[in-house]
């Protein structure tokens, strides 16, 4: 199903786009099975219609919105961004969406918001994979406020032209680019924000592994492996060298807001 | 059961073959453009899944052949842990040049980094010298005795494939395929244990 947007050019990446086939058979979406091959099969189970939307918390005007009303709420824009997976390998994908802030700008955060907390559907009829413990469900990620309100901070509904695929976190999702992939929540239900840092869950599951900020950076290795070099899917073939990992995946202006951070302790 | 040279041969050569097949899959996959979106990953896994087959076969025809009394199993008992250090040689290789494009610092660093690499790494280098011994020649020059102490060494090389697996997938919290391989080794191990402690009783009733 089409979804019409027009290419925000400010954001149009000029790398060799992700093919359709690799970005929605080749999924981290743990709500419908640990292997990556296993969303774009179990996902048809999802019922993305009726959705709402619930955002809470320090807000002023607390509302719940179905899934028509979020999409009206600001122009679409088609946005070119890098996906770096924390596991080392990388995506460029064409998303559609519009920025977080038009949102959050709505619901007028209160002077106590710090955090902003996505929580991802939590329904065992419709995602098979929580009945596995695998995490402790549901699945939550969070930004710091300045992060949310980021102009790069996507909340996406579409991808390559047409709405989101169940697996890729159908009908919304959010999109920072600049983040290893798992901080960018799927199939979100609530939107809340917070004085405390959110409790994310693969922060809670394995805190010396992933840490809140997660921001994508070579100069921090994972404890298990190295994150200076990527492998970009559907390009960096067999036979071809993994290429080098950017700082904040090639998105210096996001650098301003970590200034005086101590990146290696808030990894 | 027992076989004859001729239906040995035959049996040998079906077992050979059956034993290509996985690579015969993967090298098919790969012209066919089937590796799915990251082959880096879909090699690496598929190597290392049949290593573990592999090792666990060779570690089953002991418990098969007395529980069946199939004697002729042990003679591919040989041709099964060659074929285990065959697909660990083709996982190794993966690692060693699509991974790290034969940057031996580079690799170097992350068989010391990652504990699950250093685990299977060790494992690697100690399958060597079983392979190395596997010919009847080296079995006569070292000596039944010393050639079986050597090749117990089995006994510490699958838990450790199997622990390499684990922690591989300890960080993503999904181990159920893991734990399956440990509790197959464990299973396989203890019969052994559970024999020789049997074996030793008897043998001391006997001397009464």
């Amino acid at each position: 199903q089409k979804l019409a947007a027009s290419l925000n050019p400010a954001y149009a990446l000029v790398e060799k786009k992700t093919a359709y086939k690799d970005a929605t058979t080749y999924n981290n979406f743990y709500e419908f099975g640990t292997d990556k091959a296993d969303p774009a099969v179990m996902a048809g189970s999802l019922k993305t219609r009726p959705w709402t939307v619930v955002i809470e918390g320090e807000v002023k005007k607390p509302v719940t919105l179905d899934l028509d009303s979020l999409l009206r709420l600001a122009p679409l824009e088609e946005r070119i961004y890098r996906l770096r997976c924390v596991e080392g390998w990388s995506m460029v994908i064409p998303w559609i969406g519009y920025s977080l802030s038009h949102l959050l700008k709505k619901v007028e955060p209160t002077g106590n918001a710090k955090y902003v907390e996505f929580i991802t559907l939590d329904d065992k009829k419709q995602m098979p994979g929580l009945r596995s413990p695998v995490l402790d469900w549901p699945y939550v990620e969070g930004l710091r406020m300045d992060e949310a309100m980021h102009p790069l901070a996507l909340l996406t509904f579409g991808m390559y032209g047409e709405i989101l695929p169940n697996q890729n976190g159908a009908p919304v999702r959010m999109s920072v680019p600049w983040k290893y992939g798992f901080k960018s929540a799927k199939s979100i239900v609530k939107i809340r924000l917070t004085k405390e840092q959110p409790r994310t869950a693969w922060n809670q599951s394995a805190p010396n592994e992933y840490g809140f900020y997660s921001n994508v950076n070579p100069q921090v290795d994972h404890p298990r492996w190295s994150q200076a070099t990527e492998r970009r899917i559907g390009e960096d073939g067999l036979f071809t060298r993994k290429r080098k990992t950017l700082m904040f995946n090639g998105y210096p202006e996001v650098a301003s807001m970590y200034a005086g951070m101590d990146l290696k302790k808030f990894f | 059961m027992a076989m004859s040279q001729r239906q040995m041969a035959v049996i040998k050569t079906i077992v050979f073959i059956l034993c290509l097949l996985p690579l015969a899959r993967l090298v098919g996959f790969a012209m066919l453009d089937q590796l799915g979106a990251n082959p880096l990953e879909f090699i690496t896994r598929n190597t290392g899944d049949w290593t573990l087959y592999f090792l666990c076969a060779t570690l089953a025809v002991t418990p098969i052949r007395k529980i069946a009394g199939w004697s002729w199993l042990l003679r591919l008992r040989r041709m099964l842990g060659l074929y285990a250090f065959f697909y660990a040689s083709l996982h190794f290789l993966t690692f060693l040049w699509f991974d790290h494009f034969f940057d031996l610092a580079e690799m170097w660093a992350d068989v010391l980094k990652r504990p699950f690499i250093t685990v299977g790494f060790l494992a690697f280098v100690a399958l060597l010298p079983l392979a190395l011994t596997s010919t009847n020649g080296m079995i006569r020059r070292l000596g039944g005795k010393r050639w079986q102490l050597l090749h117990r060494l089995i006994y510490l090389i699958v838990p450790a494939g199997v622990l390499h697996y684990y922690w591989m997938k300890a960080g993503k919290h999904d181990l159920s395929q893991p734990l399956m391989f440990a509790v197959l080794v464990g299973v396989l191990l203890l019969m052994r244990v559970w024999w020789r402690w049997f074996a030793s009783r008897n043998a001391l009733s006997q001397g009464r």
